[in-house]
């Protein structure tokens, strides 16, 4: 098992006619992934990589079963896709677009609470790279080839910096069960906390690298949860040591606004937590690979 | 993106805030004329620049006559205003606001923020206006009041209420501060800010309630379905780089060190720039250039990094995903070849194909510094800045 997404989920990818998920959809098929069709309003009847285009998730969902999505839609009207997953049966849902506006995805949010627990979907995203559980699919934009399948969950903001993790953990031979990229953006689908209690829960992960950085209560939060609900042995990484208070670091969300929101701060809430913080990037991988042996 | 005081006034009266009366000037002579304009005998003159603190700065005058108007104008126009905001090289005063004084009775805070854990709009007030919000947290947190917005209805007026009999004011005054409260809120709401703040927000001794200063910033990704809110952007309360880095795509924070960092995706740059620091060196910038990696955005990159003569040593660091490091390696290449720079660069390529990356620099020619791992590369670039400043604008030999 994995979390979020499996061999064989069923995948559409909404906006899949744009030159950018044309080109992902077919890396995500390359890598084994099911994807089964696409939707882009007024273009229903069309194929893309030989996959059907319909006009609605809904009908995409009648047809196909999907249970995935993927959406490349630009931000004007990146929120309305989402929420059309949401009403349409999708259970799990990535947004890979960046530039959202906030209070778009204040209104996202609060429309997928109108559905009951079971039936509403996980967003993830958006402005990530996506997720990956490695040699079984890939809803998403990274580069397969740098996760080996392995045991190690990744949960993290920045996407290269996910793809660093990665690779450093490839180098030590350790692969990796999902990475799960949660976005940059001040208001996304799913925090830290909600990928943590999936990892907790999943029996393929044995260790978790969490992939902080400056901006927003949502590493704290984590910290929380993981001092009370996480077994696992937790590594994390807290990026922005150098950055001002007040100026945004690229990610909408990577702003120092308040107190507790800086690295330092962050890496002194997860160390009191119990978690191994890595003090800079080039360790992530050497981290993880000493707390694990000292679990074994 | 932030706006002047005086635009943020104009838009919330808008939508029924209290505002004193007040006219812009481009000049004392035309600050002269505006404070006999508007009539009365004691104003303010106020430095519109994107920054708090202008009052302890000097940035806000008092003044009784039309010649002091003119005096105290004069003194402000065209000089830069340092506050503990604006970084020690200040904001240039270009425009003046003239507002007519009114009398205070009492100074409330009041500010409207995007709540990261709640993940709503929230309404955020206290009785000890004047003072700034980190100041009240820290010396009077009891006094902060907080009220979450539903944004499926939004402010209702029993969370107005709430708000003004939990500041304690006069229960007389009830319904301005209800109109008043949910005018920031739909001026948030309609327009896409991300801040607006009020402080103070003035109860006067003839019992109004009035914006006496004003604060908005809106969401950068919401611009473009607000037109007459981006063409407010003034680009002269701008770090210049950043505006030209704005203008080409291209995600920039000027710093204060001396190694310009060029890097792709922003938790990598800001990670790079993390481990320039633990290797003894301080970042000259933050740059994300996004996922491309195109040798236009390449060589866009270096033109703008060594436009800060501050930089004495450069660090590239890629990590090609979707890319291929042969193709961004012929990027900086062609970055290199068309913009000679005369510091140390350092280049560290990983991800697909990283082997054809490395083979193409090496045999560029081009005396560039490489290196395969984050720490190695930082070490490199800091160590290289080190000799250099020894042997000032001469290339490095590659090793």
């Amino acid at each position: 098992m994995s979390i979020l997404i499996d061999r064989g989920t069923k995948v559409i990818v909404q906006g899949i006619t744009g030159r950018m998920a044309q080109f992902h959809t077919r890396e995500m098929i390359q890598y084994g992934t099911n994807v089964v069709g696409g939707v882009v309003p007024g273009k229903g009847g069309e194929t893309v990589e030989d996959l059907p285009v319909f006009d609605t998730v809904k009908q995409a969902v009648a047809a196909t079963g999907a249970e995935a999505s993927l959406v490349f839609v630009p931000p004007p009207s990146a929120a309305d896709s989402i929420m059309e997953a949401a009403d349409a049966g999708i259970r799990y849902c990535v947004c890979i677009t960046d530039g959202i506006p906030a209070q778009d995805m204040i209104r996202v949010k609060r429309y997928m609470m109108r559905y009951p627990r079971e039936r509403r979907m996980v967003l993830t995203g958006p402005n990530c790279a996506g997720t990956i559980s490695p040699g079984k699919a890939m809803l998403g934009i990274m580069p397969g080839h740098i996760y080996l399948q392995g045991h190690v969950g990744i949960v993290g903001r920045s996407g290269t910096l996910g793809y660093e993790a990665a690779s450093q953990l490839k180098e030590l031979e350790l692969g990796v069960s999902t990475s799960v990229g949660i976005g940059g953006d001040p208001i996304n689908g799913s925090s830290f906390k909600d990928i943590l209690g999936r990892f907790e829960a999943d029996e393929d992960t044995h260790a978790i690298c969490m992939i902080g950085e400056i901006g927003g209560p949502q590493e704290a939060e984590a910290a929380d949860y993981i001092r009370s609900n996480v077994s696992k042995p937790v590594v994390a990484y807290v990026a922005g040591l150098t950055a001002p208070k007040g100026r945004k670091m690229g990610h909408a969300g990577a702003i120092i606004s308040a107190f507790g929101e800086s690295a330092s701060e962050k890496v002194e809430i997860l160390s009191s937590a119990g978690v191994t913080v890595a003090q800079h990037p080039s360790e992530i991988g050497e981290t993880i690979a000493s707390v694990l042996k000292r679990a074994a | 993106m932030d706006i002047h005081e005086y635009q943020a006034k104009e838009i919330l009266a808008n939508f029924g805030v209290d505002v004193p009366s007040g006219a812009l000037a481009y000049s004392p002579e035309q600050a002269a004329y505006r404070a006999r304009e508007l009539g009365g005998d004691r104003w303010l003159v106020k430095a519109q620049v994107h920054a708090g603190g202008r009052g302890k700065a000097g940035g806000i005058k008092f003044c009784e006559s039309d010649v002091d108007v003119h005096d105290a104008a004069d003194q402000m126009f065209g000089k830069k205003l340092v506050t503990h905001q604006t970084g020690p090289e200040g904001k240039g005063i270009y425009r003046l606001y003239v507002e007519g004084a009114v009398d205070i009775a009492q100074e409330i805070y009041l500010g409207l923020v995007l709540d990261r854990s709640s993940q709503r709009v929230m309404i955020v007030a206290s009785a000890q206006g004047g003072m700034e919000i980190e100041e009240i947290s820290a010396e009077k947190p009891e006094s902060i009041v907080r009220s979450v917005v539903e944004p499926a209805v939004g402010l209702q007026d029993f969370q107005a209420r709430e708000i003004s009999f939990a500041l304690g004011l006069d229960p007389a005054l009830t319904t301005k501060m209800v109109k008043t409260l949910k005018g920031c809120y739909r001026a948030f709401r309609d327009f896409d800010a991300t801040m607006v703040e009020v402080n103070p927000l003035a109860v006067t001794a003839d019992n109004r309630i009035v914006a006496l200063d004003a604060k908005m910033t809106f969401d950068e990704n919401a611009l473009f379905r607000h037109p007459h809110i981006a063409e407010l952007r003034d680009k002269s309360q701008e770090d210049p780089r950043e505006s030209r880095a704005a203008d080409r795509g291209l995600s920039y924070v000027s710093l204060d060190g001396k190694i310009g960092c060029i890097v792709n995706g922003a938790g990598l740059a800001m990670a790079t720039m993390d481990t320039i620091k633990i290797a003894g060196g301080e970042p000259a910038n933050f740059m994300d250039i996004g996922g491309g990696a195109t040798p236009e955005r390449v060589a866009k990159a270096f033109r703008l990094v060594m436009s800060d003569h501050n930089v004495q040593a450069v660090l590239v660091n890629i990590f090609a995903g979707i890319n291929r490091c042969d193709w961004v390696a012929e990027g900086v290449v062609q970055a290199l070849r068309d913009n000679p720079v005369d510091v140390p660069v350092v280049v560290r390529l990983a991800g697909t194909n990283v082997e054809d990356g490395r083979r193409i620099l090496a045999q560029s020619g081009l005396p560039v510094i490489r290196a395969n791992t984050l720490i190695e590369a930082a070490e490199r670039v800091v160590s290289a800045w080190q000799h250099d400043t020894n042997e000032p604008a001469k290339l490095r030999a590659a090793r």
